[in-house]
């Protein structure tokens, strides 16, 4: 049954040309796409004097950075108090930042949703607030706290707490947005009275959600409360950026593995409450 | 609530024993158990709380302290408006070309910033694409080759970016070389577990034809894969390319380049008004690159349905 033969290819080529030929504006365009890239792959390394000579210096460099981090020097004469005064410091920033900013977000979640307050002039300016709280990175907030408060964990908690009430707040308000009405509705027809309606047919629905994102934040702060020390506000940063600092890779080593065993613990930790108290649905 | 499932599992009612006493009985003993792990983990996480408290020194007299602090230094940052001199030249006290007086230098650093995220998250994605296709379960030509992309990628993406970029800043100098590495090691990891997610949901009869009719692995992965996950791929990349200029803003905090080592200038050596003009003009810049980016990912698939923990 091999019966394609050479005068059938052609024939079949003529009658469906693009199918074996590319038209000259799909080759074209990939040319000009090549192009492009080129030049801008030539503007930057023109633009951030990206040169051979520091490019290969930095490698290797790099690599005698990563040989000392698998080379544990005097293990033992450590400070593992400090360290791990610092891994305190980082998760309990976080948890107490999440949990104030969740406090805070229930507040204003409420004010920012659309359903809640109708008022246009007042849900724009609460919402343009928030976009403030949240556009400004949390590292930012931390070194403006570091300014009024001075060093230490108060700066960093104050930072999670402006930063996540920010992101917060918006995700509450879409949470209150998207409810349906209707076992508002159900409640009140069973002649309840109106708080509680809202506290069977409203709260049910959107508590699970606000439980979810406040649980995840937790989890994303344990992440961001590890850099906030580079600036001084307190937890594991600063252990760790100190030590890069005066080149003890083999403690930063030590120390980011510290941090990353911390991290997947919160993260099983969260996910098993999630599945407890909510059950298996995801966000 | 969650277990409620598990205690309803077929529940036979001995004989002899009315349905309703059984199942206030039963009703009761849930409550009861609900009650008691109400209480014990309650207790644990007020505990937990507390123990934060303190090690934070979160106090209400360092609060009452502190907190006026930060109303002064918001007064301190805000600039001096003069409404009859809003437009007049950058010499005009009380203008606001008086307080945006650096905006070229800005902008300049802005334009840097921007194009610092922009290369790294090319220079990312094409880390993730390399490492996402051993990466995927269905994909992974052998095991330990799996194994060992899967720690990689949680290697790069769970150390912050910052901590990149103290040790390249050491290694390549400061400059926006060490943020662009760092940013793109990192975006190299949290791009290729995502673009791997992708591939594991894919269908692999495009696949299985391609090896039926000779092709290699990496004719199945040219031809039978990257045409159903690339629109995904592209749009991910979108998405961390917004993240990434939050990145490359604050980079240069430790050296690493972009507008964050001139807003940290300021912040330390305490030029108020350019504070608060650096800090604006940044949330602009990063709410623009958003929007516009919104629009382009919401053409390469409609309704994307991101699950928000891929993102970390």
């Amino acid at each position: 049954m091999n019966g394609i033969t050479d005068a059938d290819i052609r024939a079949a080529a003529e009658r469906f040309p693009e199918v074996f030929h590319e038209s000259s504006r799909v080759v074209w365009g990939r040319r000009a796409l090549f192009v492009g890239a080129i030049a801008y792959f030539a503007f930057c390394v023109w633009a951030f004097e990206i040169t051979f000579e520091r490019l290969f210096g930095g490698l290797h460099k790099m690599g005698h950075v990563l040989y000392s981090m698998v080379i544990w020097n005097d293990f033992l004469s450590w400070d593992f108090t400090g360290i791990l005064i610092g891994l305190g410091e980082t998760v309990g920033m976080a948890l107490l930042g999440t949990t104030i900013a969740s406090i805070f977000a229930l507040v204003f979640g409420f004010i920012a949703a659309k359903n809640v307050v109708p008022n246009r002039i007042i849900h724009h300016v609460v919402r343009r607030f928030l976009d403030l709280l949240r556009g400004v990175d949390t590292l930012i907030w931390a070194l403006v706290f570091v300014r009024a408060v001075g060093l230490g964990p108060l700066a960093g908690v104050l930072s999670i707490i402006v930063s996540d009430t920010g992101t917060l707040s918006k995700l509450y308000s879409e949470a209150v947005e998207n409810i349906d009405r209707k076992p508002v509705e159900g409640v009140r027809s069973t002649g309840a009275g109106r708080m509680q309606g809202y506290r069977f047919g409203f709260l049910p629905q959107v508590m699970p959600v606000f439980l979810s994102l406040s649980l995840y934040w937790f989890e994303s702060n344990t992440r961001s409360a590890t850099i906030l020390g580079i600036v001084g506000a307190g937890g594991i940063g600063m252990q760790l950026s100190e030590r890069m600092k005066v080149q003890y890779w083999d403690q930063a080593a030590f120390i980011i593995l510290l941090i990353l065993l911390t991290v997947a613990l919160i993260d099983t930790l969260s996910k098993w409450i999630r599945m407890r108290l909510i059950g298996k649905r995801e966000l | 609530m969650g277990s409620s499932q598990a205690d309803q599992k077929s529940f036979q009612i001995p004989a002899g024993r009315d349905p309703v006493d059984v199942f206030e009985r039963h009703r009761a003993e849930l409550e009861r158990s609900r009650l008691t792990a109400t209480v014990l983990y309650g207790g644990l996480f007020v505990m937990a709380l507390a123990a934060a408290v303190y090690i934070s020194n979160f106090f209400p007299d360092r609060l009452a302290a502190g907190v006026p602090k930060i109303g002064d230094y918001i007064y301190d940052i805000l600039p001096v408006l003069d409404p009859a001199l809003l437009f007049a030249d950058s010499k005009t006290e009380g203008s606001v070309a008086y307080w945006y007086f650096n905006l070229p230098k800005y902008v300049q650093l802005l334009a840097e910033t921007i194009n610092m995220a922009l290369f790294a998250t090319i220079f990312g994605a094409f880390g993730g694409l390399i490492l996402c296709f051993p990466a995927s379960r269905n994909l992974a030509p052998t095991g330990w080759i799996y194994f060992v992309c899967r720690r990689y990628m949680e290697f790069c993406r769970g150390v912050p970016e910052v901590i990149f970029a103290i040790a390249f800043v050491w290694a390549f100098g400061i400059g926006p070389l060490a943020g662009i590495v760092a940013i793109a090691i990192h975006s190299a990891g949290a791009l290729g577990k995502l673009f791997s997610e992708v591939n594991e949901n894919i269908d692999t009869k495009p696949m299985e034809g391609i090896r039926a009719s000779g092709g290699s692995w990496f004719d199945e992965i040219r031809h039978g894969v990257l045409p159903q996950v690339l629109p995904n791929f592209v749009s991910y990349t979108l998405l961390r390319f917004e993240i990434n200029i939050r990145a490359s803003s604050i980079i240069g905090f430790v050296g690493g380049g972009g507008i964050g080592q001139e807003l940290y200038y300021v912040i330390n050596f305490n030029f108020y008004e350019e504070v608060s003009a650096l800090v604006l003009l940044i949330v602009a810049t990063v709410t623009c690159v958003d929007l516009i980016s919104e629009r382009v990912r919401h053409r390469f698939i409609g309704r994307e349905n991101l699950v928000r923990e891929n993102l970390a």
